[in-house]
């Protein structure tokens, strides 16, 4: 899995029928100091995330493990939102509550 | 398999239900001379391992198969922890 930040909804009328009722964000790849990167992905969400907050992307199959998205023709999922992350002994991110 | 090591730890509330109960880790691909390849992935542990510790972990597909009758959304998955590695002198691993 990969860190990312969610960076945006992407809004899609045209799209695959399975695609229907999911949601799609745009989520920039970052490493655990989530400082932005060049790389984006498109996924669908699959734990309700919202935009600004650090999240957990599968990608490839397996992207497809979680129950609601067997069937969906999707190859990168976001399957945490994530709290804080501990790197090197230190806490280097932690979710604004 | 690939080797790598644990650098950090995620924590996470909302997830997915089937990663409920297992632990999130920052792993850092490594070579068998513990230099880094690549940029650092989040994956699931399966064998108790700590931050620190040299792992080999499986990518992919493969990597929602550690437990019997159940599987994960993982793409990355430690399955391993390394005791030692022994390396023929003047060779590679």
């Amino acid at each position: 899995m990969e860190l990312g930040r969610v960076e945006g909804t992407v809004v899609s009328t045209a799209k695959a029928g399975r695609l229907k009722g999911y949601k799609l964000l745009l989520v920039n790849l970052v490493g655990p100091d989530t400082k932005p990167s060049s790389n984006h992905v498109v996924a669908v969400d699959a734990v309700g995330a919202g935009e600004g907050e650090v999240v957990i992307v599968v990608r490839g199959s397996s992207a497809r493990q979680v129950d609601e998205l067997t069937n969906i023709p999707t190859d990168t999922s976001i399957v945490a939102i994530v709290d804080s992350i501990e790197y090197g002994g230190k806490t280097v991110f932690r979710k604004h509550t | 398999m690939k080797l790598g090591r644990v650098t950090g730890k995620v924590w996470a509330t909302a997830k997915d239900p089937k990663l409920n109960g297992l632990t999130l880790y920052v792993l850092q691909p490594v070579d068998e001379n513990d230099a880094k390849i690549g940029t650092e992935l989040i994956a699931v542990d399966t064998v108790g391992s700590r931050e620190g510790d040299l792992v080999y972990w499986v990518g992919g597909a493969e990597a929602t198969f550690p437990f019997s009758g159940r599987q994960i959304p993982s793409d990355v998955t430690i399955v391993g922890l390394v005791d030692r590695l022994d390396i023929r002198p003047g060779g590679t691993a």
